[in-house]
């Protein structure tokens, strides 16, 4: 089966190492939940993982070929979920929803579809509403929302349940456990606790360089 | 094709949601052309002398004013990084967007342009050509703008910056622009500048998508 792996990855940003050495595996139906402490570089390999970034060193495969090979075909797999929402605020919450869904699933995607992921975040009643007037978790979910929306194989998440209240972690949850029961992978950056099913996890923290001695100017 | 056309379309639908916006361009076409006679007096054979040079200038500065939003939006709400992750080709996105946006500024500049035609005292030939030329004109400004949208996109005060990259590269445009419109009020052909004018646009065309997405994948790093 098609592996998902990083090899000795390394990630500069700004002139300054953030991790090196980096090696994972994410098998199909895997999940790999991200931790470390702020700034050790969860959100940059999340980036990496997307083709967004670039590694300094090291290599990104599936199916044991680079992803900088066909980077339009990795995006493809992919859903990428940021810190930015992607929220319109002068559309409607199912008219922002509908675009990207249409956007990624070519003629797939189906206004049945649309009702099955506004309802699997609990968006349905509010699918009129224009984006400037939701709060920040239903923002966050009309985000989420997306994930339902058009099938891709690789989740890529960003602390994905900032803002939302405890009920829509467990729709979350929910969705993700459904992905990963459809084969479907997903690498998730968290400080707060997701309930996963047997997840692998990585610590950043370990992987840190080691400090910079002091500048001598 | 599919993405393309949703691109465009998401663009005009927000252009029509915010509709301020879309004026915004072409009230200030409108007015600040409207100003000069009044600065320079109402003397028509003068009026009409200037107003194919007047009439160009103030259309790019119109098209500059509307520039920084063009990508702007995008960028800071994570859209961009959507469209980027998204099957459509990130260079045909840059089009799609460059056309929606000569949809909702260029376009509208050229429907108000008869209005400032009368009020320079030009002739119905000098008319004919200034929307012709501007039909050819106003999409090279949305592409070459394009760049210098793409360009300033991760800066700070990038909208300051917006003009100085772009103001220069609009001199071909207004050069063709108001050669072509002159030679109608003079008698003289004004296919020479007409073909010319096409071809910017048509080398705009192929270098905007490309240069336009690769600084687009740059401000995304």
């Amino acid at each position: 089966m098609a592996d998902f792996e990083g090899r000795s990855l390394q990630c500069r940003r700004g002139g300054r190492d953030v991790f090196a050495g980096l090696d994972f595996v994410l098998p199909p139906s895997g999940a790999l939940v991200l931790t470390g402490p702020n700034g050790s570089g969860k959100s940059s390999l999340l980036r990496l993982m997307a083709g967004l970034l670039r590694p300094a060193a090291g290599q990104i495969l599936w199916d044991g070929r680079p992803i900088a090979e066909a980077p339009e075909a990795h995006a493809v797999r992919l859903h990428y979920l940021g810190h930015l929402d992607a929220v319109k605020p002068v559309l409607g919450v199912a008219e922002n929803l509908r675009f990207w869904a249409n956007l990624r699933g070519g003629a797939g995607a189906s206004e049945a579809g649309l009702c099955r992921a506004l309802g699997a975040f609990a968006l349905t009643e509010l699918a009129a509403v224009p984006g400037r007037l939701l709060s920040a978790g239903q923002r966050r979910r009309l985000a989420l929302a997306r994930l339902a929306a058009a099938p891709a194989e690789l989740w890529l998440l960003d602390e994905p349940s900032v803002g939302l209240d405890h009920a829509s972690v467990q729709l979350l949850a929910a969705a993700i456990a459904a992905h990963r029961a459809g084969g479907g992978r997903v690498v998730v950056a968290t400080h707060t606790a997701l309930d996963l099913d047997d997840p692998q996890r990585l610590s950043l923290d370990a992987l840190a360089p080691p400090p910079l001695p002091e500048m001598v100017w | 094709m599919r993405g393309f056309l949703l691109v465009i379309g998401r663009d005009l639908r927000l252009a029509l949601r915010q509709r301020a916006d879309a004026w915004l361009a072409v009230l200030f076409f409108v007015l600040t052309a409207a100003l000069f006679p009044f600065g320079i007096g109402p003397e028509p054979n003068l009026l009409a002398r200037v107003a194919p040079g007047i009439i160009w200038v103030v259309a790019l500065l119109a098209v500059l004013l509307s520039l920084e939003r063009l990508f702007l939006a995008d960028f800071e709400d994570g859209s961009l990084e959507q469209i980027l992750l998204s099957p459509l080709p990130l260079e045909l996105a840059v089009l799609a967007k460059v056309l929606a946006h000569w949809l909702t500024t260029g376009l509208p500049l050229i429907a108000a342009a008869p209005l400032l035609a009368v009020l320079f005292h030009m002739d119905a030939a000098g008319l004919g050509v200034l929307l012709l030329a501007m039909l050819l004109g106003t999409p090279t400004l949305s592409l070459v703008g394009a760049v210098g949208a793409a360009l300033t996109l991760g800066a700070r005060r990038g909208g300051v910056l917006i003009p100085l990259l772009v103001l220069p590269l609009y001199v071909p445009a207004l050069i063709f622009g108001v050669g072509a419109t002159d030679a109608a009020l003079f008698g003289l052909a004004a296919r020479p500048h007409l073909l010319l004018l096409g071809a910017e646009l048509l080398v705009m065309l192929v270098v905007t998508p490309l240069a336009g997405a690769a600084a687009l994948r740059q401000a995304l790093e």
